[in-house]
């Protein structure tokens, strides 16, 4: 019978400890000189490891601990978006002293107001989202344009005049960049098609690479994909076609495949935010930052690319790095939408509220929104 | 269209690809052949037969090729889910149940990834993996069988404990391709047989690996004397006792085995379909196993049909987005946990538990006082 218990006991101490383990916590090493550190908090929705959005995000929190050598940074990985949760995660960085505190999923948006409600003194800012408060701003970046420019890539490259594009879930910023995408592909080449499928998951490397692989079998021979593993580039890979990745740059895992990918580099927009944030000049905003502001890039574009493709590409990423063209310049018209109605009209872009609740698909697009 | 300036010479190339004269198009061709080149052996057929890209209709889906090609892609995708299924059974029919297989094959990924990394070789890779997944089972076999403890307790806690040990242990190695992985192998002669050569001739070593274990499985389980003993300790383990097998340290080996199995499922993913470690890369294929389990009636054939039933729900739906098909993509993905609650409403009832052929014993400690 004790034996018994004690086997209870040990079962019951082992869930306690793999819980622990499984929802961690990191303060990052100081070597802060004399004074009082300035203390910014990270709060992810999934691990640093997951080579995807979270991965990109502590890159950023890596490249502003460098930057400064006074600030100490924290973050909480994994935390659920349920309010319960999110907000006990945030509020415990306030209530440690953190001064400018991330939180990097849609999800943590009425948790973050709600928060921030009771630490004026705290500034938060809100990836995603659209709700601000005095001390709660929030940031984005215009993926779709480094979209864009891979999209003028894949047409370049395509034989088939068929791509494939794997896309996660039917929301607005998932049509936008599959139709920024396209219109790049079909800018280069009016011929070619983007197909799309969904897989309704960020987050599932088989079944990811298995939407890569029927749109391959399907005749496509470049895979884009809005998703956060690369699987659909090994599938790329493994049949000896090309791909462009998302995130981060995907080509060491699928080194003949990768033709580039969209990336976020959120470094340069957190060290920008905790300047002004320390030296008290920072202002509540919604900040939707595009590639001339530098918080979306393209990875350089593979080596096996020829020199005029690459040439070409490298001159266009130049011009909207300088702020020549933008997602404005993209999304001008005339832009037609599936059935080939004109959606956009000549020489008219599209703006902020109409991008940002984007809900048809542009000529080219093969595939439907599921309502 | 848009950004007019500066891109005279993209509709230069647009319209110089009709023409094969091109200087950009040659170029590309000569890329193109140099790229394949390096790739020959996984030469796609699809560049072949390209499909066209208007709606198809149901004649033109249920072809004999694509049905064809989504029954290549259910192994394929499948072998994964069938090792940790096999691993599940035999743990099962020897009485324990271990709902730890999603955190064993986290771990397993893990560890097979890393080992492929440090060693450079595959193989090395999958016995790490193999090793790693019977020490995670270990400490359930100690748990459940050595100390008698609750056996789902301890099973959810060693798949939260697989999860975080393998984020933790493998920080350093997310992102880095392994040096070498299970690629896909043509069997001579085998995989010239139509229809049945590429669905099962033209895969990888580990799923050749999976088919021969399922048949050895069948006949171990069934027509063997350890068998018999396997399947006893899972139905009477007061008659094994009996007759002198010792219960709990047999018990104990089934579990450390299937979690050498599972721990083996995990790398079919991490260096078979998906090389290198990403966190979480099962992304829930473990507890899949585990319900194939009891849809496979204990029974390794019917596990095998199960695994690519799974797999060819999930390639067969991408295939009907892609032919335009209106499917909901919710609606199969519901479908084989469907299946698998209708095997347990059934199971419920003891004669359709005892004709499906549950383990009498399953989840209950065997305890020696309990004897008369």
């Amino acid at each position: 019978m004790l034996r018994r218990n004690l086997g209870v006991v040990l079962s019951v101490l082992f869930l306690i400890g793999g819980l622990a383990t499984s929802f961690t916590s990191v303060t990052a090493q100081e070597a802060t000189p004399a004074g009082e550190p300035f203390k910014v908090g990270f709060v992810y929705v999934s691990s640093v490891g997951d080579l995807g959005w979270t991965y990109a995000h502590d890159q950023g929190r890596i490249a502003l601990e460098e930057a400064f050598p006074n600030i100490e940074t924290g973050y909480q990985e994994n935390v659920p978006e349920n309010p319960a949760d999110a907000e006990r995660v945030i509020r415990q960085f306030a209530q440690d002293g953190y001064d400018l505190i991330f939180t990097t999923s849609f999800g943590y948006m009425d948790p973050t107001i709600n928060v921030a409600a009771d630490f004026p003194d705290t500034t938060f800012i809100h990836i995603s989202g659209f709700k601000t408060a005095e001390n709660v701003g929030t940031g984005f970046g215009k993926i779709e344009e480094p979209r864009f420019v891979s999209g003028q890539l894949a047409g370049a490259m395509t034989e088939t005049n068929q791509i494939g594009y794997v896309a996660a879930f039917p929301i607005p910023e998932v049509i936008r960049g599959i139709n920024a995408f396209t219109l790049g592909v079909r800018e280069v080449n009016p011929e070619a098609t983007v197909r799309v499928v969904w897989t309704n998951t960020w987050f599932n490397p088989q079944q990811e690479r298995a939407a890569a692989e029927a749109l391959l079998d399907s005749g496509a021979d470049v895979i884009a994909q809005h998703q956060d593993t690369p699987g659909p580039q090994q599938a790329a890979e493994d049949r000896g076609v090309y791909g462009i990745g998302y995130n981060a740059d995907m080509s060491p895992l699928a080194p003949n495949a990768v033709l580039t990918s969209a990336i976020w580099n959120w470094g340069p927009y957190y060290i920008d935010i905790a300047e002004r944030v320390m030296n008290g000049t920072w202002e509540s905003e919604q900040y939707w930052g595009g590639w001339q502001d530098g918080v979306v890039d393209m990875a350089p574009v593979a080596d096996f690319v020829p020199e005029e493709i690459r040439t070409a590409i490298e001159e266009e990423v130049a011009r909207f790095k300088s702020g020549e063209e933008n997602i404005y310049t993209i999304f001008t018209g005339p832009i037609a939408d599936q059935t080939g109605t004109v959606r956009v009209p000549e020489g008219q872009a599209m703006t902020d509220e109409e991008l940002l609740s984007m809900d048809w698909f542009v000529e080219g697009v093969e595939g439907e929104i599921p309502s | 269209m848009l950004c007019i300036a500066g891109l005279k010479n993209w509709s230069g190339a647009s319209a110089n690809r009709a023409t094969e004269a091109s200087p950009l198009r040659s170029d590309k061709q000569a890329s193109r052949s140099a790229h394949d080149s390096r790739l020959t052996t996984h030469d796609s057929p699809c560049r072949l037969s390209v499909l066209p890209s208007r709606r198809l209709d149901m004649t033109d889906i249920l072809t004999p090729a694509f049905l064809i090609s989504v029954l290549a892609a259910a192994v394929a995708a499948g072998t994964a889910i069938l090792f940790a299924c096999l691993g599940e059974l035999i743990t099962e029919r020897a009485g324990v149940l271990n709902l730890g297989i999603e955190g064993i094959m986290l771990v397993g990924a893990l560890s097979g990834a890393g080992a492929c990394i440090w060693s450079g070789s595959a193989w090395v890779g999958a016995v790490v993996a193999l090793a790693a997944g019977a020490s995670m089972a270990a400490v359930h076999a100690l748990l459940c069988v050595g100390l008698r403890a609750n056996q789902v307790v301890s099973g959810l806690a060693l798949t939260i404990f697989g999860a975080g040990l393998s984020a933790f242990l493998g920080r350093d190695i997310v992102g880095v391709p392994p040096p070498s992985a299970f690629r896909r192998i043509d069997i001579p002669v085998l995989a010239e047989i139509p229809v049945l050569g590429r669905i099962l001739f033209q895969q990888s070593a580990l799923v050749y690996i999976s088919i021969a274990l399922v048949v050895f499985l069948w006949w171990y389980i069934y027509r063997t004397r350890a068998g018999l003993r396997l399947r006893a300790i899972g139905e009477r383990p007061e008659a094994a006792d009996a007759m002198g097998i010792d219960v709990a340290r047999l018990r104990a080996l089934y579990v450390i085995a299937g979690g050498a199995l599972a721990g083996l499922g995990g790398a079919a993913i991490s260096l078979g379909t998906n090389p290198g470690w990403t966190e979480g890369m099962t992304a829930g294929r473990g507890w899949i196993a585990v319900a194939l389990v009891i849809f496979a009636a204990w029974n390794p054939a019917r596990a095998a049909v199960g695994a690519y039933l799974f797999g060819g729900v999930e390639a067969g739906q991408f295939r009907l987005q892609t032919a335009g098909v209106d499917i909901s993509p919710f609606f199969l993905n519901m479908l084989p946990y469907l299946f698998t609650i209708l095997v347990l409403v059934l199971s419920t009832r003891e004669a359709t538990r005892r004709l499906l052929g549950a383990p009498a014993a399953l989840g209950r400690a065997y305890v020696r006082e309990d004897r008369g």
